[in-house]
């Protein structure tokens, strides 16, 4: 155990509280929730990349600062941005997870076209993976894509594609072997929003807003050559995002943050005359949630080191998306409970607290458990993965036949 | 910067591991939990031949002058194997404190026997987390009057290190006159505590300016029983894995079904960070001393709650064996009882951490 960082990081770090001490106040005062950033945010961000606080690492010929990977520096950033409660660079799925594919598996000419723009916020991507029928099974995916002419031919329907009445482009998974296994029969396509054949619907959540899209495909025509790896690849390519997408969803900072909010909320919020930190169970709880906010950082760090070191995650790391989303949750759990009556209050009515982002926090994170993989899902990962449980078993397919012989004999038993 | 063991910790914990694994099956644990005195001689020798009794002491008085995040090691692997030895209080509270409070004469005539095994101490702090029953012992002309509760690795001891209402720490030694030994029996039969009333007994002070005191000692004894959580539920996991691998029912190992794989999935989900919390609060007892009371406190609070979890989880994916004494699981579950309720239960080390960041005025 060695928490020291050395000169050469401290003197980073100094380096990284001088720009935010000097520029903070340039940094974007919306909430980062729009789907297209504000011109003020698309210059903060051209700003970073400029000093290399965001897009760090990827190569200046495709737009970015074209450092070293270092992770500590990335970590000291991230750390410093957060102390000072300045938001970093932008974060859309383009930039999290589509840039990072790219560099790794697209054509030179694919990284040529997209990365830069992406990253500077000129273009916006949403993502077609999930359909109505595929969700944790999200190999079973059926929109399909035959070629004709030269051009892959797209139907079938996606869902949870948040931004994509606002997105230019999508990274979409398609059917193109249908002959082929489950997994291999799938590729990775990217394509313009604007295409005619696309329709999306708003899907609208328990939050009241539609955060999300259902996005349909009719005879989509789409030049064989936008294409992420090879056809039948695709499932490869898109697991090397959703590592990326599993990432974001855990970061220790993002739950210091909330844990920090809820903390001057207790303070705040005042019950009679006395302020709701005041009150001996609802302090119980969050003393309870900062014990664990505590643990999780900690998990952080020791996962951060054994990727310095060259080492896999392993447990530490496995079990990050399930206790960060349910941790999250819990933190505005408490916050509405510290808000009593006052924590039903929303869509902007009279006496809310802070425009409802604690009611909105609390439905929202509740998707986040179920989105990116399900809780339950995640729990089979730990058990097989790092417990070396083992897989249910495959249950052989039951034909029509064979399904009314049984329901037969159950009725017969039932009348016996 | 390295979140991790070094070289010399990981060979550290494995040794004690394989000498325990040696050592100390559960037979030998069942014997040992049968008795009065539930020390193991046997156990304790070859922990001797490691250096453990001494691991805490400074090398000029015979020791090997460790890290508490050492200590914390030892503890896990202690508590892996249900280990019946003394070692919280005996082998790392009282050399601390004598270390770092203790007068020379203190220093040179206990740490080099504690070292070699010759000789044992006992501490007994808990009034001053909470004191029940009226509990509580006063200091006045250097007699020692009162009551204290769960004195720590209490059989055999040669001498008990007492805190008193203020605070501060006294050594009396075993056959002080007007020193009344009663054993406590608790459900966790591995390990031994007592109870100790003082009718004006003369006791010696530890010296009282060197500004170390009594809470940094239940800092340290926070941290360690935290890690002794830890190394119990770890066993705890591990053995439902392993159970639910070999256990059929429904023509399958229970362990394919979902509802048992869940099961262990969650308990070791709440489990993995709890190691990097008990290693970062260990670390933070030496290197960032600002910061480990409330480290202690979350160690302690959470791993608490964990381990409950744990316990009675790994219990159940057990099922009815689990509640045996067949197959000894209740030795685990009833360590990590003890772990959660010593130097203050989960609800209390809440409170302290609460005051300790001002969020509410100090009792």
């Amino acid at each position: 155990m060695d928490l020291d960082y050395g000169p050469e990081y401290d003197a980073f770090r100094e380096e990284v509280r001088l720009f935010l001490k000097t520029h903070g106040h340039r940094a974007p005062t919306d909430d980062g929730r729009a789907a297209r950033p504000s011109a003020e945010a698309v210059a903060w961000q051209n700003l970073l990349i400029e000093h290399g606080y965001t897009a760090r690492t990827i190569p200046k010929e495709y737009g970015g600062y074209g450092a070293e990977p270092d992770i500590l520096k990335s970590r000291i950033i991230a750390e410093e941005f957060t102390r000072a409660g300045i938001p970093g660079g932008l974060s859309n799925q383009g930039i999290s997870m589509l840039v990072p594919t790219l560099l790794e598996l697209g054509t030179e000419e694919q990284k040529r076209q997209w990365v830069e723009p992406t990253l500077k916020g000129e273009v916006v991507w949403c993502q077609g993976y999930s359909e109505p029928g595929a969700g944790s099974d999200l190999a079973s995916l059926k929109t399909s894509a035959r070629v004709e002419n030269g051009k892959f031919v797209i139907n079938g329907q996606k869902i949870w594609t948040s931004t994509a009445k606002q997105a230019d482009m999508i990274f979409c998974l398609v059917r193109t072997e249908p002959d082929a296994s489950k997994h291999g029969g799938i590729s990775y396509l990217i394509f313009s929003m604007d295409s005619p054949g696309i329709e999306v619907r708003p899907l609208k959540t328990m939050t009241g807003h539609a955060e999300f899209n259902e996005t349909f495909f009719t005879d989509v025509r789409v030049p064989v050559e936008q294409i992420v790896g090879e056809r039948g690849q695709g499932w490869l390519v898109a697991n090397a995002t959703l590592g990326h997408e599993r990432g974001m969803l855990g970061d220790p900072d993002a739950l210091e943050n909330r844990f920090q909010a809820l903390v001057r909320l207790m303070q705040e919020e005042r019950i009679g005359q006395g302020r709701a930190i005041d009150n001996a169970v609802l302090r119980d709880r969050l003393g309870a949630l900062q014990a664990e906010v505590a643990a999780m950082k900690c998990n952080g760090m020791r996962i951060l080191s054994n990727s310095l070191k060259g080492e896999t995650g392993g447990m530490a790391k496995l079990i990050v998306k399930l206790q960060s989303c349910e941790l999250a949750h819990q933190i505005s759990a408490l916050a509405i409970d510290a808000m009593g009556e006052m924590g039903i209050l929303y869509s902007g009515s009279a006496r809310e607290r802070m425009q409802g982002t604690w009611q909105w926090n609390y439905m929202f994170q509740l998707g986040l458990i179920i989105g990116g993989g399900t809780a339950q899902i995640q729990k089979n990962i730990i058990a097989e993965r790092g417990l070396d449980m083992p897989r249910e078993p495959k249950l052989p397919r039951i034909s029509g036949a064979a399904k009314e012989k049984a329901d037969m004999l159950r009725q017969k038993q039932g009348s016996a | 910067m390295d979140f991790g063991l070094s070289q010399e910790q990981q060979m550290l914990r494995d040794a004690v591991a394989k000498c325990l694994a040696d050592t100390c099956p559960l037979e030998h644990v069942r014997e040992c939990a049968e008795r009065d005195n539930p020390i193991s001689d046997k156990v304790l020798a070859a922990l001797q031949g490691l250096g453990i009794p001494g691991m805490m002491i400074p090398e000029e008085y015979g020791g090997l002058g460790m890290t508490l995040l050492d200590a914390a090691l030892v503890a896990e692997q202690l508590a892996y194997a249900v280990a019946p030895v003394s070692f919280l209080a005996s082998h790392v509270l009282a050399p601390l404190a004598l270390s770092e409070a203790g007068s020379e004469d203190q220093k040179v005539g206990w740490l080099p026997k504690i070292a070699s095994g010759e000789a044992r101490i006992s501490l007994a702090i808990s009034e001053t987390i909470e004191a029940r029953d009226g509990a509580g012992v006063t200091c006045r002309g250097g007699k020692l009057n009162g009551t204290a509760l769960f004195a720590l690795d209490f059989a055999g001891a040669d001498a008990f290190m007492v805190a008193d209402t203020t605070g501060r720490l006294h050594l009396v030694p075993a056959n002080a006159s007007g020193l009344e030994k009663i054993p406590l029996t608790t459900i966790d039969r591995t390990r031994s505590v007592g109870e100790l009333r003082f009718g004006r007994v003369t006791a010696e002070p530890l010296a009282d300016d060197s500004g170390f005191t009594a809470e940094r000692l239940r800092d340290a004894g926070r941290i360690l029983l935290a890690a002794d959580s830890l190394g119990a539920g770890q066993a705890m996991i591990e053995k439902a894995v392993d159970y639910s691998g070999q256990r059929e029912q429904f023509g399958r190992v229970i362990g394919s079904f979902q509802a048992v794989k869940h099961m262990c999935a969650e308990m070791a989900a709440h489990h993995e960070p709890c190691r990097s919390l008990i290693w970062y609060a260990a670390y933070a007892y030496e290197a960032m001393p600002e910061e480990v009371s409330l480290a202690a406190c979350h160690a302690k609070s959470h791993t608490g709650e964990v381990h409950r979890f744990v316990a009675r989880t790994s219990t159940e994916v057990h099922g009815g064996m689990g509640f045996t004494d067949l197959i000894g699981l209740h030795y685990w579950f009833k360590r990590i009882g003890f772990d959660r309720q010593v130097l203050g239960g989960p609800e209390l080390v809440r409170a302290e951490a609460a005051a300790l960041q001002g969020w509410i005025k100090a009792a």
